[in-house]
């Protein structure tokens, strides 16, 4: 009986630390969409964190870690991603990746680089 | 995309004989020219261009894989073309190993889904190990041409 309720408080508490996804959506802002630069910015910041990174677009779920992963999507401006995150840190790693989005990973809307 | 819709086969080089990035560029852009495909006028702006990409970050993307493009008002269609270098060059790519594999890739100013449609099938054929180890290892552009083909043939339609 006791093990049993420490076991529940456990999992209330903790409970994204044992492998629930959490997710986003984002959406890719910037005109030139998810090139090289950003889907490096992406990997980077993904690789920061212990949970599992992935991003899920309409046919095609990909390691948000890999830039060449990333680079698979193609997803253009106007795309719409799901972010999903799993692992003790999910939650940060989101945030911190969902403000990538947020910020059009640092490119002026209307930026030529690539 | 297939490679074949955007890679200059005439242009291909299996041996650079550059040794540095901008070499590397360099003898790829001309290769470019001699195959017709970009004008000699704007030989000069495409290597400056591509140079100043490099410059707000490296295109070694890792693998030994280095993808240095611009984006050029010259070309009315994406262009490209890819090198192999046997030594490796040193490219401050992502993973700070040398670089030995490149797709040099010129598109219009208006085309922003082409080029990153290029970057997928580059992408997604470059995730198998083996088909990086093969295309590093060819000894003829026209290994590398094959090689290519039978990635558009064996590739994801999209």
């Amino acid at each position: 009986m006791a093990a049993e309720s420490r076991e529940s408080l456990h999992n209330a508490s903790e409970a994204n630390s044992t492998g629930e996804t959490i997710s986003r959506e984002v959406v890719v802002a910037n005109r030139q969409g998810l090139h090289a630069r950003p889907a490096d910015l992406l990997a980077r910041e993904a690789r920061r964190w212990q949970s599992r990174i992935e991003l899920v677009a309409d046919s095609q779920r990909v390691d948000g870690k890999s830039i060449l992963d990333v680079l698979t999507l193609a997803a253009e401006a106007g795309t719409r991603l799901v972010v999903e995150a799993t692992g003790p840190d999910a939650r940060e790693a989101l945030e911190a990746i969902g403000s990538l989005f947020d910020r059009n990973f640092n490119e002026h809307a209307g930026s030529q680089e690539t | 995309m297939k490679f074949s819709d955007f890679v200059a086969t005439e242009a291909i080089r299996s041996h650079v004989d550059a040794d540095t990035k901008e070499g590397v560029i360099r003898e790829m852009a001309r290769a470019l020219v001699d195959a017709g495909k970009i004008g000699t006028a704007d030989e000069e702006s495409i290597i400056k261009a591509i140079m100043k990409r490099e410059d707000l970050g490296s295109t070694g993307i890792g693998r030994g894989v280095a993808v240095p493009h611009t984006k050029h008002p010259g070309v009315n269609r994406l262009v490209g073309t890819v090198a192999v270098s046997s030594e490796g060059i040193n490219f401050e790519s992502l993973d700070g190993e040398p670089v030995q594999l490149f797709f040099l890739l010129v598109s219009p100013p208006d085309r922003p889904g082409d080029h990153l449609r290029a970057l997928e099938s580059i992408s997604r054929q470059l995730r198998d190990e083996s088909f990086c180890k093969l295309l590093k290892s060819a000894k003829a552009p026209m290994d590398i041409q094959h090689l290519l083909e039978e990635a558009d043939g064996h590739g994801v339609v999209s």
